[in-house]
């Protein structure tokens, strides 16, 4: 079957069985492969892609759920090699190391801080105990998301815009979501 | 000229961050050339037998799918590594050894055709009595390996008949620990990409020893150094577990291109990895230790057992370490430490960060809590009575010579105790039935290979100006996460007064970088870092005299501006390449007959503190604090350090808590995520990572190993904490609900306390 669906604002049509996992489609048909698969059953979260801005693990996801929805993957958070605040943070403060689940994290995280802007140590730790990463021990991965709550924080104090909101903020339902990164990018 | 937040001991960003935060890094299976298949490996499930047949399913269309089996093998039939005993395929009328043997290969354009292939295929075994248990291999009534089933036994003393030390202390101290199998759990499993260009192959991969990959390799496919080439790719976490692995994978993905005339990948499903690949030996040590009243160590007797499993792999090598370090950092004078790893039939252990040392840590270091608490002591006192310091003599007979930071890196970890524990941590409430404890750990990890592994190995690193005019470095050490191609970086650009921009660290590939050994053991910042320092001070050199002979002047700035010179050199006179290969430090000896002498070239050292909270309605441990301070000699990058500590803690506190492969007749049980666990960021503490630095002379800018060290002392830590929660002996790992529940209700009934 024909399945039409949004990604990285891009509209698609891809071809495949209504069991086919969104993750293979991303990965296959699409040349997005920021995706990884960690463990194919939903526990490791190095899938993590946005569905109308709510993260899931990919691998988890029929390619018949994902008809018409808005899929953004890892790919679409950074516009070209300018990064995002969080992605910066995760570079400088050392949160990734392999790298395996940073998209998954990356992904999770954009979402998490999007709905709870506010969110203390302990709580970062909930919103991201779906995403396993076995070099970090998580701590330097929980000091960059916390650094982003803090420094956008200070920028709504300072009446500042958030930095990057454009960019950082989930893309919303049937909204066009930002532009593809300069890599992995889709054929 | 380099910037002060890019020099060695500044943290500038790593050179890979930001292709990983974008999905831009390019890992095996990101890789999909042309015509690609997919490889899949058919399993022997059967944990002992004599293979009789193979059979093809006659009703299944095998036209579009490869199928391969020891006889397509073209050189020997073995994963080369130390001793030839593992196959690549079990031919048919071999004997197989284990449950998730390799016994034939499948390749089909898709996966699902792949998988209904290796479905297609069935094994007749006639099966033989197989050994699980440490008891049954010792019994040797089944016979795996020679007559006794002992792979390897080292045996190291020191002083006097250890009997008779033992029997003139005031107290003796004995335990008997145990620890079971820990899966390495990197989060990308294991993969390789063989394609075949003319006679010409060439492996990319996931994993750590290049090298390793390309000597198993050859002798598989019968083909000369120049004919294989292995090249790693972006690696998605190694921890000892792609140290030797990879070279089975390898194997069969370019077994499988041979055959089929296409590129064939080969990448494991997460319940095949847990499975087939190697996890750390389960162990067995029992552990006498002899104090005077005053709590002066006196005599120590370990006995140290490990399960091998099916074949030698890297065993023995885990066992010298791990027999090396069992004595502890103390200065005792009358020492026996007796190992032996033992052949059973579960899949080969291997290597994981530690190396055998958490193994024997954990018994010693609930060996000092026990002694403490038999003479009344303060476990910290206890410590410092007996830690090593300069100039005191180790087990094997090695003078310690400097660099020996036992007791700064205590002293950090009670001066931070004091500290208020960090915000935001978790914590069970304040009730009743919440009961806390503490606990406290002293240990060291040498640095390198053992004995006269360095100086047999004879790493090389080049530094090179390349044909385009860039400042290279080139090094078989892999970057699988720890930070090598920053470290590397930072080293050269350091030693070349650059920016860390202006050096590129070439991707490791065996036709393009010389062979730096593996990258395991504590050893690639310190011993190829070394390397790297060397040759690009030695370019320099190069560049600053040919400055002056195309008549530079002396004052002209362009003389400091090494990447021009080096453009200017490479456009004159083509590339330009340092290769410096390693000697060991004059006056290191070690006699691997007797195993007396310097067992390393130099230690770290660390120290930990845990608290603990049980909850004794469900028997939950909750680490409510993790101190953990670690020599590092001199961090080359902080922040690339502290990941490497706080991970490695994470990995041993999941180990101590949770982390257990379970076996039944050979077949691992919980072969997933979801059955296998590692911690999330909900478990893991808030962690209060320390980093000391006890230079060591003979590294880049005074630098030792870190990559190992903090797994090997968290686990006696956690579990002497919890025994001082609940006044109950905790002698194995992990500390499950289920283990603390039945070890308290032993306690009980007037078991140990």
């Amino acid at each position: 079957m024909k399945v039409s669906l949004v990604v990285n604002g891009a509209p698609r049509e891809v071809e495949g069985g209504p069991l086919r996992r969104l993750l293979d489609v991303l990965r296959e048909d699409l040349a997005l492969t920021g995706t990884k698969e960690g463990c194919g059953e939903g526990e490791c979260g190095a899938c993590t892609v946005l569905i109308d801005g709510e993260p899931v693990n990919s691998c988890l996801v029929p390619l018949a759920q994902a008809a018409g929805r808005e899929v953004r993957t890892v790919e679409a958070l950074a516009s070209g090699e300018l990064l995002t605040d969080l992605q910066e943070a995760l570079v400088r403060c050392g949160g990734t190391q392999c790298g395996i689940c940073t998209p998954g994290i990356a992904v999770c995280a954009t979402a998490a801080l999007a709905r709870e802007p506010g969110a203390d140590r302990l709580r970062l730790r909930e919103l991201l105990a779906g995403n396993l990463c076995r070099c970090t021990g998580y701590q330097l991965v929980i000091d960059a998301v916390a650094e982003v709550v803090a420094r956008r924080a200070d920028a709504t104090d300072a009446g500042a815009a958030p930095p990057l909101p454009a960019r950082t903020a989930p893309t919303a339902p049937g909204q066009a979501g930002p532009g593809v990164g300069s890599r992995g990018a889709a054929p | 000229m380099i910037g002060l937040g890019e020099r060695v001991g500044a943290s500038p960003p790593r050179v890979d961050g930001a292709a990983k935060v974008t999905g831009a890094a390019r890992y095996v299976d990101d890789l999909q050339p042309p015509g690609c298949l997919v490889g899949r490996t058919v399993r022997s499930r059967v944990a002992h037998g004599v293979l009789r047949a193979l059979e093809r399913d006659p009703g299944f269309d095998w036209s579009d799918v490869t199928f391969v089996t020891a006889a397509d093998v073209p050189g020997r039939n073995v994963v080369t590594l130390i001793e030839d005993d593992q196959p690549v395929l079990v031919p048919v009328g071999g004997t197989i050894r284990h449950h998730d043997e390799a016994v034939a290969l499948v390749a089909a354009p898709t996966k699902e055709k792949a998988e209904a292939a290796r479905a297609a295929v069935r094994l007749v075994v006639d099966p033989l009595p197989a050994i699980f248990t440490l008891d049954d291999a010792l019994r040797a009534e089944v016979k795996l390996h020679g007559q006794d089933n002992v792979f390897k036994r080292f045996e190291v003393t020191r002083g006097d008949d250890v009997e008779r030390a033992l029997a003139a202390c005031d107290v003796v101290v004995e335990g008997v620990y145990e620890t079971g199998a820990q899966e390495q759990m990197y989060i990308e499993p294991q993969g390789m990409l063989a394609a075949w260009e003319g006679d010409t192959c060439h492996v990319t991969g996931s994993l750590q020893c290049p090298y390793y990959v390309h000597k198993a390799l050859k002798v598989t496919l019968g083909l000369p150094a120049e004919r294989v080439v292995i090249t790693q790719a972006v690696t998605g976490g190694g921890f000892g577990g792609k140290e030797e692995y990879p070279s089975m994978i390898g194997a069969h993905a370019a077994l499988l291109a041979r055959a089929a005339g296409r590129p064939v990948k080969v990448v494991y499903e997460r319940d095949e990895d847990v499975a087939a690949t190697t996890k750390r030996h389960p162990s067995r040590v029992r552990h006498r230790l002899g104090l005077a009243k005053d709590g002066r160590m006196l005599a120590a007797d370990v006995d140290v057992l490990f399960d091998g499993g099916a074949y030698a792999t890297l065993t023995q090598v885990v066992l010298s370490r791990g027999v090396l370090h069992a004595a502890g950092p103390y200065r005792i004078p009358t020492v026996r430490i007796v190992g032996r790893a033992l052949a059973t039939n579960h899949p080969p252990h291997g290597a994981f960060r530690g190396f055998g040392a958490p193994q024997t840590t954990f018994a010693y270091e609930r060996q000092t809590a026990k002694a403490a608490r038999a003479l009344g002591m303060d476990p910290v006192a206890l410590r410092r009575l007996n830690l090593y310091r300069d100039g005191d003599v180790t087990a094997t007979g090695q003078t310690l010579r400097g660099s020996v930071a036992a007791h700064p890196t205590l002293d950090r970890v009670v001066a931070q105790l004091e500290q208020p524990p960090p915000a935001g941590r978790r914590t069970l409430p304040q009730a009743p039935h919440v009961k806390r404890g503490r606990g406290v750990a002293t240990y060291f990890h040498g640095s390198g290979f053992t004995g006269s592994g360095e100086e047999r190995l004879k790493g090389q690193a080049t530094v090179a100006v390349a044909a385009d005019g860039v400042l290279e470095v080139r090094a078989g050490s892999t970057d699988m996460g720890q930070g090598a191609t920053t470290t590397f970086a930072q080293i050269a650009a350091t030693a070349l007064d650059v920016h860390v921009s202006q050096v590129r660290v070439a991707q490791p590939s065996t036709d393009k970088v010389p062979d730096s050994g593996p990258t395991v053991a504590s050893r690639t910042c310190m011993i190829v870092g070394g390397l790297v320092d060397q040759a690009a001070r030695a370019v320099r050199s190069k560049l600053e005299a040919f400055a002056a002979e195309v008549g530079l002047a002396a004052d002209d700035p362009a003389r400091g501006d090494l990447p021009a010179l080096a453009r200017r050199w490479a456009a004159a006179r083509g590339e330009l390449a340092e290769t410096h290969t390693y000697r060991p430090p004059a006056g290191i000896r070690w006699d691997d007959q007797t195993y007396r002498g310097d067992a390393y070239p130099v230690f770290g050292w660390a120290a930990c503190a845990v608290d603990v909270a049980v909850d004794t309605d469900t028997w939950e441990v909750v680490v409510e604090r993790c101190v953990h301070a670690v020599d590092v000699g001199k961090a080359i990058n902080p922040t690339i350090v502290q990941g490497q500590i706080d991970g490695g803690t994470v990995q041993a506190l999941g180990w101590a808590l949770w982390e257990s492969v379970q076996y039944r007749e050979g077949k691992v049980l919980n072969d997933r995520m979801t059955n296998c666990i590692i911690p999330t960021a909900i478990e893991a503490p808030e962690l209060e990572t320390l980093l000391v630095e006890e230079p060591y002379a003979h590294g880049p800018f005074g630098a030792k190993g870190v990559g190992e060290i903090p797994m090997d002392g968290p686990g006696a830590a956690v579990a002497s904490a919890v025994e001082d929660a609940l006044g109950v002996a905790m002698d194995e790992l992990p500390l499950l609900p289920e283990v603390v529940h039945r070890r308290v209700r032993a306690g009980r009934a007037g078991g140990a306390a």
